[in-house]
């Protein structure tokens, strides 16, 4: 590991950690301009971190060290999400660990942890939102492995690197597999990160919160923790999928002038997608809770298809 | 840019496959004739780009012939029967998606390998394609069995002829030029009869529900 | 070459004039008069054929021989009588309020437009034009078999429709994969679908495509023979239409989708090589004669057992062409003839009797000789002809039938003898009292048209008696180029 490897690792995390909370923001205040609403200030999600954690943290008189100690693993978690995940570029000193099943495997501990804590307190609502977080991710992962596995049967390899890398720096090519498992990455992101039509971020209604519900017993510097890695994954989910089905631009070098040439490209995809999702929030309605599996499963029907398509097509 | 135009065939086949799947998934009407619709445009955009590549003269006409007849035609008829029958919108609740997406998957599974020996054989570019082609039909076919609605099971029976005809551009290059005006011709008509039909049968049923027409059995 | 013209525009151009003048009284007179034209043109081609051999005319689009010139003589045949049939049956029909003028004119418009489309696919040398033919032929018959618009008909139609649909389907994709297998044969354009030159390279065409193509071929022309497991259609259809159209789809539609199947084994035969094809149509026919005689004991509509019938008769020609061999393949041929004869002659005894009954339930249906011994003797003697009893022409088919089973699949036999038998004593029990039986029904207004029943058993006798030395040589000839020589 070079000292110039060093920094460019601790460069994409620290860009991580500053600019995730802005993506949440941008995506919101498209949300309100789509919907005819005065939009928050694009800062908001940082007034928001500021102000829970300058408050005192209340637990709950039956809470376990579980419940203490989870938001720090969930913000670990993405963290280190951010960190493997091909964001500037592909050659860094953590990047041989970013394989696709560890990744998978990552957003599992956190949404683990964060379920355990939910049901701790022992409230209704928590047990409730913990029940749906795993429905939702029980039926949510397979999708998202298959959706790698398809886009790891082009290049041969499962770590996200070598993926990505050989998907940037091969003549261009159209994969129809990639293009169907793009829209299932696109359907499992939703979910995963508590979209419209799966979930929505903005309500706290009992039948059908899923994300809100799970964290109703945190305040104060939990609290803030919780929502700075809901804004890191949003981050990761957006940066994987750009690196996988748009990934040009991408640098493939670890010395910090090349990532920084790669910071506006990423800035830019950022800026589209996060338009792309609002509209997608702004067009779809909520669905019922029970159509939810419905939802996840046409996304792992859509990653089989790929997978199938490859198989028979090659490409 | 020529290899580019063949991969594209290979992605209007995917596109159509898994408009073949949002089709069996999905419960409303209207949103069934938009993705015929879509079907039908795919299958132009792919009949065109091998009449590019290979230069066959006669598949330029049957892409027009298609456009007219799946991309116009049949789906402001359709549009024009669910508007006078009153089931625009309409939605079907009883099938179980799951199960159909399953079964649909082991067809698809199954396709592929049916055609995997002999696509190599094909003398078309678009021979890798046949698979789709055919699962495509396989599709049609599992909804029409599911459906219990009318319109649903004659869209499903369009969409059939549309993997048919696929599978005639992807295969063969297109078949001769009188034989694919019989077929369009065939099908305009039996849409038509179809479309008389399903007036007669809301006169006789008050209801465009295929479950009224099981009287006729084997006791 | 003028006569294979008019055999096909006759009918094309009947059904235009009657899509004008059907609705009229002379629309019924008129039918007859172009249905007989039809059948003095086929007979006019049958002699040149006789004389001249086998035609090959415009660009080599329409191809007549020995098998097919005796296919279109039977349909015009039996499309003659049938129109005969059906001037006084649709009349009654008319009286009771169940065919408008309307109806009246698209059902002499459909008719006449369905045997056209049938002369096109059995003329025609284009597989393609062929497939083209037969789905025409099928909505024409979708119309027919829908024209009492009632409950039961529409959704006889729907279903017939769209099983039938799904069928054809099938076969189109066969047609394709047989496009592709000549492609590489014999390079593509439109002369690379023309039965002909496929036959003349079958030997060239790519194994695995044709085995594929066989499949979807016989599955797909199969859903209209009425193979079983794709057979559902057949009973509502032949139940819930017109009793005239019943006659035709059993007596005419049945032996052009089998047609098809034919000219698709001798190319899969001559590519394969190996007898699949063969043991396949064994297989479905076996098949077919079972389920439909298990079937057949235990219907109530007297239309619908004899379509049970109809299902197991062809399941016994597809059984006997799957065996091949010259003896085998004239009794196909053979059984195919009598059992069109004497099938319609059945349905129309059963249309004048179910008429004057007012139901076609067979309970409903009594004492026939007593109100009108023409019918119940000719239902009765067809019913006799059509179970296989000597002298009639489908007792030395079924023989031949046997007799080569028993030589070539021998495990085969028992299950044909059994079906053959639960046939014959579902049949027999279900037709002595209709025949006989007390009855209190009344004479029809109208005379029932029974000439048509006499001449198709009178034939049907003749051709279990003797056989004419040039219908001998057809039947030869015919079966000796299905068995690929």
């Amino acid at each position: 590991m070079t000292f110039s490897g060093l920094v460019s690792q601790l460069l994409e995390i620290v860009l991580a950690l500053a600019f995730a909370p802005l993506l949440t923001g941008w995506v919101n205040q498209w949300r309100a301009w789509l919907q005819n609403r005065s939009a928050p200030g694009l800062l908001q999600p940082y007034r928001l971190l500021h102000k829970l954690f300058n408050k005192d943290s209340v637990v709950a008189e039956t809470a376990s060290p579980i419940f203490r100690i989870a938001p720090y693993i969930v913000f670990a978690c993405m963290a280190l999400v951010c960190g493997i995940a091909p964001t500037l570029s592909t050659d860094l000193p953590l990047a041989p660990a970013a394989d696709a099943i560890a990744l998978v495997g990552l957003f599992a501990l956190a949404r683990v942890f964060i379920s355990l804590a939910a049901m701790d307190i022992g409230t209704s609502f928590g047990t409730l939102g913990a029940r749906r977080e795993m429905l939702v991710g029980f039926l949510a992962e397979p999708a998202l492995l298959m959706v790698l596995f398809s886009a790891s049967l082009i290049t041969q390899s499962t770590s996200l690197a070598n993926i990505v890398e050989s998907l940037a720096h091969a003549p261009f090519a159209i994969y129809p597999s990639l293009a169907v498992a793009g829209v299932a990455f696109t359907f499992v992101s939703l979910a995963e990160n508590a979209r419209i039509p799966v979930d929505n971020p903005a309500t706290h209604l009992e039948l059908t919160m899923i994300h809100e519900a799970l964290i109703l017993e945190y305040s104060g510097r939990h609290l803030a923790l919780i929502e700075w890695a809901a804004s890191l994954k949003l981050f990761a989910y957006s940066c994987i999928g750009l690196a996988l089905f748009f990934p040009w631009g991408i640098a493939n070098a670890d010395t910090p002038l090349v990532m920084i040439l790669a910071v506006p490209v990423l800035v830019a995809k950022l800026a589209v997608g996060g338009m792309l999702l609002a509209l997608i929030e702004t067009i779809n309605a909520k669905m019922r809770l029970f159509r939810v599996p419905e939802f996840l499963a046409t996304a792992f029907l859509l990653a089989v298809i790929a997978l199938l398509v490859h198989v028979l097509l090659g490409a | 840019m020529e290899a580019l135009l063949a991969q594209s065939i290979n992605l209007f086949a995917a596109v159509l496959l898994v408009l073949a799947f949002a089709m069996i998934a999905q419960r409303r009407i209207l949103t069934l004739i938009h993705l015929f619709t879509l079907q039908g445009a795919s299958l132009v955009a792919a009949t065109l780009v091998v009449a590019y590549l290979t230069g066959q003269h006669h598949l330029y006409y049957s892409a027009v012939i298609t456009f007219v007849l799946k991309v116009v035609l049949i789906p402001i008829l359709l549009h024009r029967v669910i508007q006078r029958l009153n089931v625009r919108w309409d939605v079907e609740t009883l099938f179980n998606i799951p199960t159909t997406m399953l079964i649909g998957i082991v067809l698809v599974i199954f396709a592929f390998n049916l055609a995997a020996p002999i696509a190599s054989l094909s003398a078309s570019i678009a021979h890798g394609t046949l698979g789709i082609a055919l699962a495509c039909v396989l599709l049609s076919f599992l909804m029409m069995i599911v459906r219990a609605k009318a319109v649903p099971q004659v869209i499903g029976f369009l969409s059939m002829e549309n993997g048919l005809f696929f599978a005639a551009t992807a295969a063969t290059s297109g078949m001769p030029m009188i034989v694919e005006l019989g077929i369009a011709f065939d099908v305009l008509v039996g849409i038509l009869i179809l479309g008389v039909f399903m007036f007669q049968i809301r006169e006789q049923f008050d209801s465009l529900d295929i479950r009224h027409l099981e009287k006729l059995k084997d006791e | 070459m003028e006569a294979l013209l008019l055999v096909l525009t006759i009918p094309l151009v009947g059904g235009l004039l009657l899509a004008i003048w059907g609705d009229r009284p002379v629309g019924q007179d008129l039918n007859a008069a172009v249905s007989l034209l039809t059948l003095l043109a086929a007979g006019w081609l049958t002699s040149d054929i006789i004389r001249d051999g086998p035609l090959l005319v415009w660009g080599e689009w329409f191809f007549v021989d020995a098998l097919n010139v005796f296919l279109v003589t039977l349909t015009a045949f039996v499309g003659f009588t049938t129109s005969l049939f059906s001037r006084p049956y649709m009349r009654v029909e008319r009286d009771h309020g169940k065919m408008t003028p309307g109806r009246m004119r698209l059902f002499h418009s459909m008719y006449q437009l369905f045997n056209g489309m049938m002369l096109v696919a059995l003329t025609t040398n284009n597989l393609g034009i062929l497939w083209v033919a037969m789905e025409a032929a099928t909505l024409t018959t979708v119309l027919l078999v829908s024209v009492y618009r009632t409950a039961a008909s529409l959704e006889a139609a729907w279903k017939y429709f769209i099983l039938c649909g799904v069928g054809i389907a099938q076969a189109l994709f066969g047609t394709i994969l047989l496009y592709m297998a000549a492609e590489r044969a014999i390079g593509g354009g439109d002369s690379a679908l023309l039965w002909t030159h496929l036959a003349a390279a079958k030997h060239l065409l790519d194994p695995g495509i044709l085995s594929l193509a066989f499949v979807f071929l016989l599955l797909g022309y199969g859903t209209k023979v009425g193979l079983v497991p794709v057979h559902n259609w057949l009973p509502d259809a032949h139940a819930e239409g017109p009793t005239p159209i019943s006659a035709v789809l059993s007596g005419l539609l049945l032996n052009v989708a089998l047609y098809a199947v034919l000219r698709c084994k001798v190319l899969a035969d001559g590519s394969l090589q190996n007898g699949l094809p063969g043991q396949m149509m064994i297989g479905f026919g076996l098949i077919t004669v079972v389920t439909a005689a298990f079937f057949l004991s235990r219907q109530r509509d007297v239309k619908r057992m004899f379509a049970y019938s109809s299902i197991e008769h062809m399941g016994l020609m597809t059984f006997a062409f799957g065996i091949g061999g010259p003896v085998a393949n004239f009794a196909g041929l053979l059984h195919m003839t009598v059992h069109a004869l004497i099938k319609s002659a059945i349905f129309f005894a059963v249309g004048h009797a179910a008429q004057k009954a007012g139901s076609q339930l067979m309970d409903d249906i009594r004492g026939l000789l007593k109100v009108s011994p023409t019918v119940g003797w000719g239902l009765m003697l067809g019913s006799l002809a059509i179970l296989g009893m000597p002298p009639f022409g489908v007792f030395a088919s079924e023989f031949l039938i046997l007799t080569t089973a028993m030589r070539e699949v021998p495990w085969a036999t028992p299950f044909l003898l059994v079906a053959l038998g639960v046939a014959f004593a579902a049949i027999f029990s279900r037709v002595q009292p209709m025949v006989f039986g007390e009855t209190s029904m009344r004479p029809l207004a109208h005379p029932p048209a029974l000439l048509p029943v006499f001449i198709h058993l009178g034939l049907g006798l003749m051709l279990g008696l003797y056989i004419p030395p040039y219908l001998n040589d057809w039947y030869v000839q015919a079966a000796r180029m299905i068995a690929g020589g």
